[in-house]
């Protein structure tokens, strides 16, 4: 375990931590540029949650020890996924903790958890939120896990790291079914991020809420962590995606700290994109009724299980 | 992993792309954007003649993408494009199936379709046979298409969709038909067009309606 | 003083013995409560506990026989511990040790059966499936086979005085016999004309291609009507729920076990080579029960119910993973087999411990509110904080979420189809990944199940004010649980040593094994695919530090002040328990969105009803069409068999004479 595996490992885990926010900041500013509105600040997100912690925590009455973990639950189980997910180097120590079906399970862990503690107050919206969380999350969690099959195909192993060292060190090369796949994973990251057109995060309209009305009871702290935590899930989608399409820039093995030390301003780079395409996404679509949303999440599912198909037939 | 050159990684990314489009229309209800799909579909055919001139030295086949390039990504959708807005249609109703269950149906489709071409795609020779495989579940989700439609306006595009496929299937096969093959079927695909178009006007002086299931009742009453 | 057994098939059957003791033992005092619970099912768990651990030793010793001099004159009973018995028995024995002490405290007065009588037939079903996983002979087998259906049906029916329950137990009794008649046709085509019904005579025995063909079909018939296997899992959802709660644990837990035993028996061990396309059957019914079972999970309302719609998604995912393996086996495909093998069995182990700690869960649920439907509870986790804990864990295991144990076995399971591009045959190359999305879709769906299970149950409001004086499980109920729940956690933790004894399993039966699996013994890395490892361990221990540092940080930068207030719920005031989704609420999205398969029978109250009422009921399909017209069939035929009744001593006589007539008219 050299220094520079140990330096790769504690950057991107702090990077992401100290980043996801801004990710967060990044996305509002562009959405409302396109939206002819004058943007919040980037740091606005950092803004809130420090607001957050300085608050008293209400809790509900009837509310369990369950509901009080569940924030450090998801919050850990998002820090575990930014530390396996290879943002910046592929040289991890941690990625032998969990693999990428590993990493879809921490999700999956983190989304259940979440649901839960929606349900554990027992208020109507609450488990109307966990209800449509779940409804979501049962087709987009396959769908992400034959996304990243696609790619664990074509570079012969599920371990992350290794995927993305594959996928950047190699001569160019196209990967037909890389093509489906990311319309699927798209479609996955909007679904799994409360982004329109399946959710919006910017209002409390109660019929259509899903994540918002999971988080409804929690306040200060809790609610900090829990709004911290979903900055991290789309930091870490969006790390994801980048890893496995666009892995280009990524410090590999071979290369020494330097690589590091370049992949800082790529990886930015790449967010900022991202960010910018996100958020014309949401502003060229329209919300779908919670009803379009599994048919949606089953579009990407199929197309995660043609990309598999057609990486077969093709070879590539 | 054997290496494939980029030429031919082109191809099979437009092949890719061809699948997804025929998906794409699958579930598109909005006629306008199936005639764009169909289009887009028309240019990526194109685009996949050319590479593969390009690679194979065919000359006839540069003929070949430039009859498709005026034929099915200008002349055509354009011809759509009036039709829809002459006759009103904008929308299909309803599918016969809902969506969901299509797209399943259509990914057994492919699998059926992939399972079919690897045994032919072994006898073949070609540069792009492992395209075959592409071009048999293209034909087969556009006459899935026809079948799932009311509207006679998004049967027609299914239709025009399969010939795509037909044609890239010949492509990939045996580097495109011969000439006067082709020349005919493009014939052919424009007078049908032009026939089916008059056939419209006629269905819908008829029943005030394009909407198929009219044509249901014009069988014999026993 | 006895002296120890040496070998592992003594043991085994000491332990058997013992068993048939304690049941016995029952008998002495059949109405004491006290005795029967406090001692009698404890020793049981003792016995378990020694099973385990004696079979466990056993998995890598060599095959030992025996033939006991008992029953049928000339036909002694054959009996042999080899590495897949002992597997098998493994389960059995730590499975037993938990619902055993939970049974203890479970069993209590006024449950329609005297507690001694319940004991008898509890450890009769016990020592049966014991024996069931020891016989090396058709007859020895049969006979267990059968009396182990035989106990569990009297189990079943144990609050026999309900028409439900009867009805339960008889298409129980049914299917089990439609089983029972398919394997030992199977049998009989097995032994291949030499008439030895021994399993040596078998293995020895050539069987050409079609009657081999015969042979499994008729065992995966036989076998899948004990394991639930979709179109025959109907007994399943009915059985489960009307047996008392430890007895479903054993059932759903062990018992369905023993029908992957034999099918495992008869493919890999009796017949020798199976061709790939026997694989290919069993991953087909095997993918489609672990789907149709889980949609099915989603929409129940019956809580014991929801776990044996959950018991066939189960049973259907080690399916699948075998058929996986008979398919690579057959091309050839030696460490691929393996993993695929391993993971079937990996599940089996994992269903074992976690669906009997749900079932056991549900089964305190049960006693402490009497109620079984989920409409009807809401909220235990205030009031009994043990079970609901220890509950939380089988869900969170049964929804394959890291680092616990259901998620190794879907782990190993996407690793065998991940890297099973190779197979050469045109179409099952295509299905193999068709066969790795339904096994992702139906995990995710599991964890929609569970949520549905847990969240109704303990979580939320009580939804009937009488589940305020709900208490917790007592002493030795806690302790099942827990057994259990650390089988959960231990499984999960350390997959390299609980995989390194299935390998020689595996070895055993296939031939082929992992290239050395337990190389780090903490890191879970089968050499299939590189560079791909789940290290459980790590897994949790950095998880645990993250959660930790972010507690002590957000209490050291910040403050730990903490008021309790009324929920906000959107500032509305008023909220009662019947504003939370119910169970049916909770399962609305997969009842729409998989509408065809199931039967849905809707009342909507309309708007002018003064008193609006809505029911909803989701019946099977396959029961409605599949079940009943054969059913209804077989009605009328009797009835037409009415006709020859006619109540008149005279009439009977005249159909004996014209018998009797016929005959002798036939013999001249």
């Amino acid at each position: 375990m050299s220094p520079l595996n140990l330096t790769t490992q504690a950057l991107e885990i702090i990077a992401a931590i100290a980043a996801a926010p801004l990710f967060v900041g990044w996305v509002n500013q562009c959405r409302a540029w396109l939206q002819n509105r004058s943007a919040p600040s980037v740091l606005q997100p950092y803004r809130g949650i420090r607001k957050l912690f300085h608050k008293d925590a209400v809790l509900a009455e009837r509310a369990s020890p369950l509901f009080r973990i569940a924030p450090y639950m998801v919050f850990g189980a998002m820090v575990l996924a930014a530390a396996i997910i290879p943002s910046m180097g592929t040289r991890l120590p941690l990625t032998v903790a969990a693999d990428s079906i590993a990493l879809v399970g921490l999700l999956a862990t983190a989304r259940m958890f979440m649901s839960l503690a929606a349900m554990d107050v027992g208020t109507a919206f609450g488990t109307l939120g966990a209800r449509r969380e779940m409804m979501v999350g049962f087709l987009a969690e396959p769908a992400l896990l034959m996304v990243i099959f696609v790619a664990a195909l074509i570079s012969q192993t599920t371990s992350l790291a290794a995927i993305a060292e594959h996928l950047s060190s190699q001569t160019l090369a196209l990967y037909p079914s890389l093509a489906f796949t990311a319309v699927a994973f798209t479609l996955v990251l909007l679904a799994e991020n409360a982004r329109i057109p399946v959710d919006n995060p910017a209002t409390h309209l109660e019929l259509t809420m899903i994540h918002e009305a999971m988080l409804l009871e929690y306040s200060a702290r809790h609610l900090a962590l829990m709004e911290w935590a979903a900055a991290l899930k789309l930091f870490n989608y969006v790390c994801i995606g980048v890893a496995l399409f666009v892995p280009w820039g990524v410090a590999t093995e071979s290369q020494g700290p330097l690589g590091l030390l370049v992949s800082v301003p790529v990886l930015a780079l790449k967010l900022c994109g991202a960010g910018a395409g996100l958020a014309v996404i949401e502003t060229v679509s329209a919300k779908l009724r919670v009803f379009r949303a599994p048919e949606l999440m089953a579009t990407a599912f199929l197309f995660a299980v043609l990309g598999l198909l057609v990486h077969l037939l093709l070879g590539a | 992993m054997v290496h494939v050159p980029l030429l031919l990684q082109l191809v099979n990314t437009c092949a890719a792309g061809l699948l997804l489009l025929s998906f794409a229309m699958l579930s598109q209800r909005r006629v306008v954007t199936l005639v764009y799909l169909l289009a887009t579909q028309g240019a990526l055919l194109c685009l996949a003649t050319l590479l593969l001139a390009w690679r194979t030295h065919q000359h006839h086949l540069y003929i070949s993408a430039a009859l498709t390039l005026g034929l099915k990504v200008m002349f055509l959708p354009w011809l759509l494009h009036r039709l829809i807005r002459r006759l009103d249609v904008y929308w299909d109703t309803e599918p016969l199936l809902n969506t969901s269950v299509t797209m399943l149906l259509g990914l057994v489709i492919v699998v059926f379709a992939f399972g079919l071409a690897q045994p032919i795609a072994a006898l073949s020779s070609t540069a792009a046979r492992s395209t075959i495989g592409i071009a048999i579940a293209v034909i087969l989700l556009a006459f899935m298409m026809m079948i799932t439609r009311r509207k006679a306006m998004s049967q027609v595009i299914g239709f025009l969709s399969m010939e795509n496929g037909l044609f890239f299937g010949a492509m990939s096969a045996t580097y495109g038909m011969p000439m006067v093959v082709e020349l005919g079927v493009a014939l052919d695909v424009l007078v049908a067009m032009l026939v089916l178009g008059v056939f419209f006007f006629q269905i819908r002086e008829q029943f005030d309606s394009l909407d198929l299931h009219h044509l249901e009742s014009l069988k014999e009453k026993p | 003083m006895l002296t120890l057994p040496t070998t592992p098939l003594d043991g085994c059957l000491t332990v058997i013995a013992a068993w048939g003791v304690i049941g016995l033992a029952g008998l002495l005092r059949p109405h004491s409560v006290r005795f029967v619970g406090r001692v009698l099912f404890p020793l049981s768990a003792v016995c378990g506990l020694a099973l385990a651990v004696v079979a466990a030793r056993g998995i890598g010793a060599p095959a030992t026989h025996a033939v006991l001099l008992i029953g049928l004159p000339d036909l002694p009973l054959h009996l042999r511990s080899d590495a897949l018995a002992c597997l098998f028995l493994t389960m059995l024995g730590a499975a037993t040790t938990g619902i055993s002490l939970f049974a203890g405290g479970y069993f209590r007065q006024g449950h329609g059966a005297a507690p001694g009588l319940l004991c008898l037939q509890y450890h009769i079903f016990l020592a049966s499936m014991g024996c069931v996983l020891l016989a090396d002979d058709a007859y020895a087998f049969m006979v267990a086979w059968e009396s182990m259906a035989l106990s569990s049906y009297f189990l079943v029916t144990t609050q026999h005085r309900l028409a439900e329950i009867r009805r339960a137990g008889f298409i129980y009794l049914l299917i089990a016999h439609l089983g029972a008649l398919a394997i030992l046709l199977s049998f009989g085509v097995l032994q291949g004309g030499s008439w030895q019904f021994t399993f040596d005579s078998m293995r020895a025995a050539h069987l050409s291609p079609p009657w081999a063909t015969a042979a499994f079909l008729l065992a995966l018939l036989g076998f899948g009507a004990k394991a639930g296997l979709v179109p025959l899992h109907v007994w399943l959802p009915e059985a489960h729920p009307a047996a008392p709660s430890p007895v479903s644990a054993l059932m759903s837990g062990v018992m369905l076990k023993t029908a992957v035993y034999g099918v495992l028996r008869v493919s890999f061990d009796l017949l020798g080579a199976p061709p790939w396309w026997w694989g290919l059957v069993a991953l087909g019914v095997g993918l489609g029960s672990a789907f149709y079972g889980v949609i099915f999970t989603a929409v129940q309302t019956d809580m014991k119910r929801l776990l044996a719609w959950s018991s066939i998604e189960n049973i259907g995912i080690v399916f699948a993973g075998l058929g996986l393996a008979i398919i690579f086996h057959g091309f050839g495909m030696g460490a691929l087999a393996a993993l695929a093998l391993i993971a079937s069995l990996y599940h089996c182990l994992n269903h074992a411990c976690m669906k009997s700690l749900l079932f056991l869960g549900t089964g305190a649920v049960l006693h402490a509110t009497g109620e079984r439907n989920l409409g009807k509870l809401g909220g235990l986790i205030h009031r009994m904080p043990w079970v609901a804990w220890l509950t939380l864990i089988g869900a969170l295991a049964i929804a394959g979420l890291p680092p616990l144990n259901g998620f190794v076995s879907e782990w190993l399971l996407l690793q065998a189809f991940l890297f099973a591009g190779d197979v050469p045959r045109a179409f099952v190359d295509m299905l193999l990944p068709i066969g790795a999305a339904i096994v992702a879709l139906c995990t995710a769906l599991a964890g929609y199940a569970m949520v549905k299970f847990y969240g109704v149950i303990f979580l939320g409001q009580p939804r009937e004010p009488t589940l305020a004086g709900a208490q917790d499980a007592g002493m030795l109920e806690r302790l099942g649980l827990v057994w259990l729940a650390a089988g959960c956690v231990a499984l999960g933790l350390f997959p390299v040593q609980v995989i390194g004894q299935l390998n020689v399993v595996t070895h055993s039966l296939l031939g082929a094994a992992l290239a050395d699996p337990t190389a780090h013994w903490w890191l879970l890395a089968p050499a299939v695919a590189r560079g791909a490892a789940y290290g459980p361990l790590v897994f949790l221990l950095v998880s645990a530090v993250v959660i930790v540092l972010t507690l002590l940080a957000v209490r050291m930068f910040y403050h730990r002040r903490v008021r309790r207030a009324p929920p906000w719920d959107c500032g509305f005031a008023r909220l009662d328990a019947r504003m939370q989704d119910s169970a049916e609420g909770f399962g609305q999205p997969i009842r729409h969105i998989f509408q065809p398969f199931f039967l849905i029978d809707r009342e909507l109250p309309t708007a002018f009803d003064s008193k609006p009422r809505y029911r909803m009921s989701v019946a099977d399909r396959i029961w409605r069409f599949g079940y009943e017209p054969v059913g209804q069939a077989v009605r009328r035929m009797a009835e037409l068999v009415t006709v020859l009744q006619q109540g008149r001593i005279s009439t009977y006589l005249l159909y004996s004479f014209v018998t009797l007539l016929v005959l002798l008219a036939l013999v001249l």
